[in-house]
């Protein structure tokens, strides 16, 4: 399917949830955050669209706001298409799309790792890379190195040995 | 009589044991040698390349890829230069081209056979296997040494072509090295393929069904050895890779034997490119003009090639300085990990390594 039907039919199902369209290397579509987990059902379950590999999950901080980055792909009509989000920096949360997609999983964590953006609905959003008591989210712009990076809490598992 | 009482219990594993490619951490709940659920502990080699490439120029980055696969640096290396090509707009001569498909075809070569011998290592064919794949994989990193003056860590591919033509004899050499090949595959797949106890230890180990396989995201031999046909050479052609004959194995077994074998089915059709590479590679420039301090124009590009692992991609995000303002790795392993509780529950603690061993993992490209 051409990149313009793709957009075509996304905007005649969901109207205003498609903020805009892009078709730069790859199509590119801003969805509102809030109603991403129905256009991503509707992009995997669709005949004809078909997107069943989501191939990349990520975030950009553009300081002024966040952006959450989907690379879908359809490994039977040969498209692509990619999902863009934007989530403001003072209360980031976005709906988690685990539940559709198990590739989801770990690359939501590192986001929210990195970022400190939520992903609602997550069934286990916690640190992956860094430690819990690690101070701020690294990728952030704003972020500061510290020389002086606590370790005094120890994580959960930790405690729980001790017991 | 009363049926005895069972408890689950934690085993932790790792993050330092010799079957985990690397360090890494899982923490395993058993009920007697059943797995029950299996809990990953990433981070352990971490180095936070994504935000040390932020601050980097984009050339200056380079080295950071050869060190997050550490098995697979040349492929990796490709797979950064292309998306900065793509971002910036360089094209390559001819000759770079062939010579980057020959690279990232020995890489393959070299993965595949490092993993097939680390896996009958995690089975207990305790360093014999690994080291007639060693042998073999030594005379493709001499090769490898002599084009870019590392084994390992090679930094040989760049923006707009490749560092340096390749040394006097060195393509006389390959194709010498890649017509002895076949026969060592042979000799492996002789020694393993029909062996009883590797079957046993492999055939219906760690199922992944092929729907589980793609809406958890895993490429690569994995998800072809899942019965899908998806390799992004085929699927999204990138370099000259359009141009050579060569078919996409795939089996249907889902299982770690299968795993294996696509492997096996894979050098022999890397093997195929390498030799029509080797034979019809031109002579000329190896090097486009690239500007020194390259400042790509604004804007974003994802672009993906077929690691030996998987679909490696980087997404870059250019503000139109000299550094790259958002600098991400897809990295395949770590998303291929996704599945791994998944593969385990059930199974004996036992399986639980062999199951990691198939999977193929480097932890330097998980944790990045």
């Amino acid at each position: 399917m051409k990149a313009t039907q793709i957009f075509q039919q996304l905007k005649l199902q969901f109207g205003d949830a498609i903020l805009s369209t892009a078709e730069d290397k790859w199509p590119v579509v801003y969805v509102k955050a809030e109603r991403l987990p129905e256009v991503v059902a509707h992009l995997r379950d669709s005949p004809g669209l078909d997107f069943d590999l989501l191939s990349s999950v990520t975030a950009v901080d553009y300081e002024d706001r966040f952006e959450t980055v989907y690379h879908l792909r359809s490994l039977k009509e040969g498209h692509t298409l990619v999902l863009k989000v934007r989530v403001s920096r003072d209360n980031p949360v976005v709906p988690s799309l685990t539940p559709l997609y198990q590739s989801a999983n770990l690359q939501e964590r590192e986001v929210y790792d990195f970022f400190g953006i939520r992903f609602e609905g997550h069934p286990n959003l916690k640190r992956l890379f860094l430690w819990e008591a690690f101070p701020g989210h690294p990728l952030r712009k704003d972020f500061r190195y510290t020389t002086s990076i606590s370790y005094a809490e120890p994580p959960e598992h930790e405690q729980a040995r001790e017991l | 009589m009363t049926t005895l009482k069972t408890e689950q219990f934690i085993l932790n594993i790792g993050p330092q044991h010799p079957s985990t490619h690397g360090v890494f951490r899982m923490m395993v709940t058993l009920d007697g040698e059943t797995i029950v659920d299996v809990d990953l502990v990433l981070g352990y080699l971490h180095r936070g390349v994504e935000k040390l490439a932020e601050g980097r120029t984009y050339l200056q980055s380079l080295p950071l890829t050869d060190r997050m696969d550490y098995i697979c640096s040349m492929s990796n290396n490709l797979a950064y230069c292309t998306a900065v090509e793509a971002l910036a707009g360089i094209t390559v001569p001819e000759r770079a081209e062939y010579i980057r498909v020959i690279m990232a075809e020995l890489t393959r070569v070299v993965n595949h056979i490092v993993c097939i011998g680390f896996y009958l290592n995690d089975l207990g064919a305790y360093f014999t296997p690994v080291l007639y794949c060693l042998r073999e994989r030594e005379k493709i990193l001499d090769l490898f040494e002599a084009a870019s003056g590392s084994r390992m860590t090679c930094n040989y591919i760049r923006f707009g072509g490749v560092a340096q033509d390749l040394p006097e004899g060195w393509l006389d050499q390959c194709r010498k090295l890649m017509a002895g090949f076949p026969a060592f595959i042979d000799e492996l797949e002789e020694l393993l393929s029909t062996n009883e106890i590797f079957l046993a230890r492999g055939r219906g180990i760690g199922v992944l069904p092929p729907d589980m396989a793609v809406n958890a995201g895993v490429t690569g031999p994995n998800l072809r050895a899942s019965g899908v046909a998806y390799d992004v050479r085929k699927a999204h052609p990138y370099s000259i890779y359009d141009r050579f004959d060569f078919a996409v194995p795939t089996l249907r077994g889902c299982d770690c034997y299968d795993r294996y074998m696509l492997r096996i089915l894979e050098i022999r059709q890397s093997l195929r490119i390498l030799e029509q590479a080797l034979r019809d590679i031109p002579a000329g420039e190896v090097q486009s003009k690239v500007p020194k301090a390259l400042r790509p124009p604004e804007g974003d590009v994802y672009h993906a090639i077929e690691g030996p692992k998987g679909e490696f991609g980087f997404y870059l995000v250019s503000d139109g300085s000299v550094s790259p303002y958002r600098w991400h790795v897809r990295s395949a392993t770590f998303i291929n990990l996704t599945v791994l509780p998944y593969l385990c529950r059930g199974h004996k603690i036992a399986d639980l390594i062999a199951i990691l061993g198939s999977l193929d993992n480097v932890m330097g490209e998980v944790d990045r």
